[in-house]
């Protein structure tokens, strides 16, 4: 474990280089540990992979301060194992128009649109983390039977509710954006929920289960959402 | 009070210092792009440093405002004017009648901030009135400033009542009656190039001596894809020695990250909160308002710095801001 001075502001604590569950554990158990106990002039926290960013405010805390301060969390971490996670579960208007590129998904990896659906609806996916944009998740554990690269030209915009594919990555949208992933369906669900708190449906260590709903379904779920 | 928007200019939007502590959910803190001149724009105005301003970028707005409003004008100098006569920025300024708050060409820099005393009287989100436009979220209907938008004031506070009972005893026919005192600022008159000071970033051994070199001694300019999420910098190609296995972490306000194609970008004000890239260096935080007052098509010139040095710069400033508040609070 590493605790690196970024800039005068912030300092980066890395669990290691690689993207694992085990890493992803100890990423944790750091941010619940600071989340319940902050320190002072500690501003927020960035959780990533295998790394977590911790702003804070210089006026208040030195960088001398905080080093062993970190350090001192990070060797009575304890990440736990068998800890319960949230199962969310997302419905996902597969095809037509919400998924452009379902058919090439399905051509590229020589199957049919249906099996793209079953496998992708049937995976259990990890939240790694979330960042990119408000509450966009990065999700782990897709098969490889459905993996396809990236578009060679991204699209300039990617409606809200987009669910896409983008090498061995699944995600979903969470606001228009422009992006280059394969788009499969969209679901109606609202992922970023700027007036809640937490303004993100999904948060980092849940688990994530994809469900398929007819264009019908998708319509009256977003009518009852309003 | 309020202020009604005559016509919006180019880019005009509420930004306050950015929502913060939700970058772990995704959240982007938006806020000012050069928070120095929005908290001084505040604290000349008897604000609190954090309270929400409008952001004006290259050509400004016209805005209609109601007497006995006081605002301050910092940053660019966009030729801000009411019926001609020129409105010195710097200083608090206070409306002895309705007027029309007008600007011009944009003289120096890219970014003014126009604070009123009080602030906005509008919703926060996430603690911020902030706007973060590719959302649709905070500041005014979650966009940029359009004709006939309306906004409300807030009562002044104490401070500001202070200022604006000091500057309202003067007699004056004036329309407007500004202060006596100010501070000296505004003296970033466009340079052919201006020297912006980094650190290193996590990846910057991983570059080609070649790239570090043409890095730290060749011009970069700012190309006219930039935005609040990022500067882009056209000019050298920075390489890598060889691929470089990057797993998304946090970037930060100023980090300089490049993509594949060798063109560096500066990740800004509305930055996505974490990047795959690799990143070379780091612009120290004092430096950010310079760089944000650059146009498209300005040059830059990096210098290396240590990070003790630009920790000593970032104290002294937070101590001048410190002076200045305490200067206003006894004028």
């Amino acid at each position: 474990m590493n605790i690196i001075q970024i800039n005068e502001s912030s300092v980066l604590v890395e669990f290691g280089k690689v993207i694992n569950e085990d890493i992803h554990r100890k990423v944790e158990a750091f941010c619940e540990y600071v989340d319940k106990h902050p320190f002072k002039g500690m501003i927020e926290y960035i959780p990533a992979f295998s790394s977590v960013a911790v702003i804070y405010n210089p006026i208040k805390i030195e960088y001398e301060k905080i080093y062993p301060l970190l350090n001192e969390i990070l060797c009575n971490l304890n990440p736990s194992l068998g800890k319960q996670k949230r199962v969310i579960e997302i419905p996902v208007c597969y095809g037509g128009e919400f998924g452009p590129d379902i058919q090439y998904v399905a051509d590229y990896n020589k199957i049919s649109v249906e099996e793209v659906i079953k496998i992708h609806s049937s995976g259990e996916y990890l939240v790694y983390m979330i960042g990119f944009a408000p509450g966009f998740p990065y999700l782990g554990g897709m098969s490889d039977k459905i993996a396809t690269p990236r578009r060679e030209s991204p699209r300039t915009v990617i409606p809200k509710g987009s669910v896409g594919i983008a090498g061995m990555q699944t995600g979903v949208y969470p606001i228009s954006t422009p992006g280059g992933w394969q788009i499969i369906g969209s679901t109606p669900q609202q992922l970023f929920r700027p007036e809640e708190y937490p303004p993100s449906l999904l948060k980092s260590g849940d688990i994530v289960k994809f469900y398929p709903i007819s264009c019908d379904e998708y319509e009256k779920y977003k009518g009852d959402e309003k | 009070m309020s202020i009604t928007v005559l016509s919006p200019g180019l880019l005009t939007s509420i930004q306050d210092l950015g929502r913060v502590g939700f970058q772990k959910y995704g959240v982007i803190v938006s806020g000012a792009m050069d928070t120095y001149s929005l908290r001084l724009a505040n604290s000349l105005v008897g604000n609190r440093e954090g309270e929400a301003a409008l952001e004006i970028t290259l050509v400004g707005p016209a805005l209609m405002l109601n007497k006995g409003i006081a605002f301050v004008i910092t940053g660019a100098d966009i030729s801000p004017t009411i019926e001609g006569e020129a409105v010195p920025m710097w200083r608090p300024v206070y409306l002895n009648k309705d007027s029309i708050l007008k600007f011009g060409v944009c003289k120096s820099g890219c970014r003014a901030y126009l604070a009123f005393a009080g602030g906005f009287k509008i919703a926060s989100i996430m603690g911020s009135k902030s706007t973060y436009m590719r959302a649709g979220i905070g500041g005014y209907k979650g966009r940029a400033l359009k004709k006939n938008d309306i906004l409300e004031l807030e009562k002044p506070k104490k401070k500001s009542i202070d200022i604006i009972n000091k500057l309202s005893k003067q007699l004056s026919q004036n329309k407007f009656i500004t202060s006596n005192w100010y501070i000296r600022e505004g003296e970033n008159q466009s340079r052919e190039v201006t020297t912006i000071r980094v650190i290193r970033e996590r990846q910057f051994e991983n570059f080609t001596e070649e790239s570090i070199n043409n890095f730290f001694h060749s011009f970069f300019n700012i190309s006219i894809k930039s935005d609040r999420m990022g500067y882009r910098l056209s000019g050298s190609k920075l390489n890598l020695k060889e691929p470089v296995e990057m797993i998304s972490e946090a970037v930060y306000f100023g980090t300089i990250q490049v993509p594949p194609d060798g063109n560096s970008i500066i990740l800004l004000a509305d930055r996505q909160t974490t990047g795959g890239y690799p990143k070379i260096a780091q612009i120290v935080s004092v430096d950010i308002q310079k760089i944000v007052q650059l146009k498209p098509n300005e040059k830059i010139m990096f210098k290396e710095i240590s990070l003790e040095e630009a920790e000593k710069l970032y104290y002294e400033r937070e101590k001048y801001i410190n002076d200045i508040k305490i200067g206003v609070d006894f004028k």
